[in-house]
């Protein structure tokens, strides 16, 4: 039997096999240690280029992408242009194949267009990893998700998780939405109707209008953010009532039959679909989420640069020993 | 020109109820007979045609043909000539050119390079409104006279249901058809494919039925207020084809049409952000696909019309959100035809003639559609048996653009004749 790998991307859990999604999740776990260390460095990537080229205005990923790259010792150049390329005259395949000329290894792309990722990776040899593609997935959101959840309970295999909040334009959405369910998670969605994607219930999720009954429902809760613009365009009244009808406050909470662990992608609008009290209260991994998000993506770049995942303990032991 | 004898072959035309084995004699430019054993008159020109379809000339009456405006992607003759090599005689040329087809200097132009393609007749379509803009009505009168058959401002919903009415009521002087790519812009808005299962796991905005069918709503009750004809452009799904067939019941002058693609395919052709598969009307679903057929079968949807979109390659190759609709089908439009339509049952061959040339030619009054002596000698040979995969560099089309290469089709056109002469 041929050991698990990812193959030449990362584009979406959809994709991935449950084999896989464990494959990323276990090798996650000794990198976890390299960002506790002192000197946070292991030469794995050493000599490898990346391009972060991301169209879309992003800090934590790019950061938290960056912080991986740098402490598996990758060198890393940034790309950022808010926009899509071809609003500047260049097409997509054009970026694409002019950083591919310049002899890269990696692009980790994040793109306003779902399916760009596919897209690039189509049409370059570099590995591609897909740091959100439109209203797609953004699979390695999904990937530390799941491993925080992995680590307060014993399995996801029958745990019950919500997602709540704008699923119609949420790639988080969706990427947790294939991670969970292929690891044998029951899924829910709940938010108001005019932002659930149409026909979401043929995912095989199910679906709840009301906040008490997701609450009731779950064991844990992953609220996303509620993105301002949708207000504007329509899709909701207010902010105010969002809060009033859907946000998640100690006292929904408290009226649940048991403690719920609460996630959130962030960035937060604390008030408006997460109370403060909750964000920062003791059943809330939101912080654990963006440390697992830097050791996530090290296990990524390590796997799809060829890494063996047998070897990754020994991949940051060997620095640690001085020896390379 | 010297006069032109096909003999043996199978010859169907739904004008007249022929479907027979016989000859088809054509002389200066007409039909001249059809029966059989016909002799050849001295110094004609015979076909020995055993073995093969003879129809009347296959009617597309929604192409863009790209000029003036983006002639690397198509011009009248490149898409004059795509027509001849697949089985059609006439085809009408969408206004949304650049400039756009909305005056009479503009109907002039499409009809000269037309007559200089020496291919398939063009008959230019006129703007409903100047530019497009669905404001101002365009001069239809002037329009008419210059050689245009009918308006729309296809590319773009007449958005403004005044426009509309108003454009009903004045086509009556002309009697020309009002033609409308129905579609609520509010719903569509930033669209990329049909909203359903597959939009929702891929993350692409979806455009919802509904944004087709109040529209189609709306033109039926235009229609019935003003007496005038609206024909209704691309029809996509089971809503449409419902209230359209509900109209045609109660003798609102109303007439339709559907293309190969959305006879062919649905969404799930979109799965893996196939730009090939981004048309508007987005694919649908399968009993989308099912109750066109329908239409097509009972006669709700009139024509099959190809929506003929060319476009440059390398608008194609990007991402889905940023990449242009529509796909090119005057080259697979018969194919399809045979291939999912008759032999798939849903009609015959006489009904599938009917439906891509006697009533599309009906529909906006054109002088083609029919072997009947003294008729335009407009007329197609093909092989229905004959298969072949599709392979777009073999195109005559400019663009490259569809979501059919590599499928194999039935149905080799051996002659396409205009007029009596040879084009293809």
């Amino acid at each position: 039997m041929t050991p698990p790998s990812l193959g030449k991307d990362l584009l979406g859990l959809e994709k991935l096999t449950a084999e896989q999604i464990r494959l990323v999740l276990d090798t996650a776990e000794p990198f976890k240690e390299v960002s506790e260390r002192a000197i946070k460095k292991v030469p794995t990537l050493r000599g490898k280029t990346i391009v972060n080229l991301f169209f879309e205005a992003s800090t934590r990923t790019r950061i938290s992408f960056e912080f991986a790259q740098k402490r598996l010792s990758a060198d890393t150049v940034n790309i950022s242009s808010t926009g899509s390329s071809v609003q500047k005259g260049e097409t997509l395949v054009d970026t694409a194949r002019n950083l591919e000329a310049m002899r890269i290894d990696m692009v980790v792309m994040r793109h306003p267009s779902s399916g760009a990722a596919k897209f690039l990776a189509e049409r370059i040899r570099s590995n591609v990893i897909n740091a959100g593609d439109g209203q797609h997935e953004h699979p390695t959101q999904g990937l530390l998700d799941l491993l925080t959840i992995r680590d307060n309970f014993d399995a996801i295999d029958g745990l019950k998780v919500c997602i709540c909040g704008d699923i119609l334009h949420s790639r988080v959405a969706r990427s947790n939405i294939w991670g969970l369910l292929k690891l044998g998670a029951e899924v829910a969605v709940c938010g108001p109707q005019s932002l659930l994607p149409r026909g979401i219930e043929g995912l095989g999720v199910q679906v709840f209008h009301r906040i008490e009954q997701a609450i009731e429902w779950s064991d844990v809760l992953n609220i996303l953010r509620l993105q301002l613009e949708r207000m504007s365009a329509g899709y909701i009244p207010s902010l105010r009532e969002y809060y009033r009808v859907f946000g998640v406050t100690m006292e929904r909470l408290e009226a649940a039959p048991k403690d719920l662990l609460i996630l959130h992608p962030g960035p937060m609008n604390r008030g408006v679909e997460i109370d403060s009290r909750v964000a920062d209260g003791p059943h809330s991994v939101i912080l654990s989420q963006v440390t697992n998000g830097v050791a996530v993506r090290m296990a990524i770049l390590y796997l799809l640069a060829g890494g063996e995942p047998a070897l990754a303990e020994a991949a940051k032991r060997t620095n640690r020993e001085g020896a390379e | 020109m010297k006069p032109l004898l096909l003999k043996g072959g199978h010859i169907v035309d739904p004008s007249q109820g022929y479907d027979a084995v016989g000859d088809l004699l054509m002389a200066e430019g007409r039909i001249e007979a059809l029966s059989k054993g016909l002799s050849a008159p001295d110094g004609a020109d015979v076909l020995d045609v055993t073995g093969k379809v003879v129809a009347p000339g296959l009617v597309d009456i929604h192409v863009h043909l790209r000029e003036p405006g983006r002639e690397d992607a198509e011009t009248v003759a490149t898409g004059a000539h795509a027509a001849a090599a697949g089985g059609f005689t006439s085809i009408c040329a969408m206004p949304n050119t650049d400039p756009v087809t909305d005056n009479q200097a503009a109907v002039g132009f499409i009809v000269k390079q037309g007559e200089a393609a020496e291919a398939a007749r063009v008959y230019p379509i006129g703007a409903i409104s100047i530019g497009q803009r669905g404001e101002h009505l365009a001069e239809f009168g002037e329009l008419i006279h210059a050689g245009a058959v009918g308006v729309s401002d296809d590319g773009h919903p007449v958005v403004s249901s005044h426009l509309m009415r108003t454009a009903l009521e004045y086509s009556l002087t002309f009697g020309i058809p009002v033609a409308d790519h129905c579609e609520d812009p509010t719903l569509f808005e930033g669209g990329a494919m049909h909203e359903g299962l597959v939009s929702s796991r891929l993350g692409l905005k979806g455009i919802p039925a509904a944004a087709e069918e109040i529209m189609v709503a709306r033109n039926i009750m235009l229609a019935e207020l003003t007496g005038g004809h609206a024909h209704l452009l691309h029809m996509s799904t089971r809503g449409s084809v419902e209230l359209i067939r509900r109209a045609k019941d109660r003798g609102i002058n109303v007439t339709a049409e559907a293309t190969p693609h959305h006879f062919t395919l649905t969404d799930d052709a979109c799965e893996d952000y196939d730009t090939n598969a981004k048309m508007n009307p987005p694919l649908r679903e399968q009993d989308d696909v099912a109750a066109v057929r329908e239409g097509l079968k009972d006669g709700t949807l009139d024509a099959i019309a190809t929506d003929h979109a060319p476009h440059h390659y390398e608008t194609k190759e990007r991402d889905f959100d940023d990449a242009p609709f529509g796909i090119v089908g005057l080259e697979t439009a018969l194919g399809l035809g045979l291939v999912e339509l008759v032999e798939g049952g849903v009609l015959t061959l006489p009904e599938l003639i009917t439906r891509m040339s006697t009533a599309p030619a009906r529909v906006y009054d054109l002088p083609a559609g029919s072997l009947a002596r003294g008729a335009q000698a407009d007329v197609v040979v093909f092989d229905a048996a004959a298969r072949w995969t599709v392979d777009p560099q073999r195109f005559r089309s400019k663009s490259h653009n569809t979501p059919f290469a590599g499928r194999e089709l039935a149905g080799k056109v051996e002659y396409t004749i205009v007029g009596g002469r040879l084009v293809f």
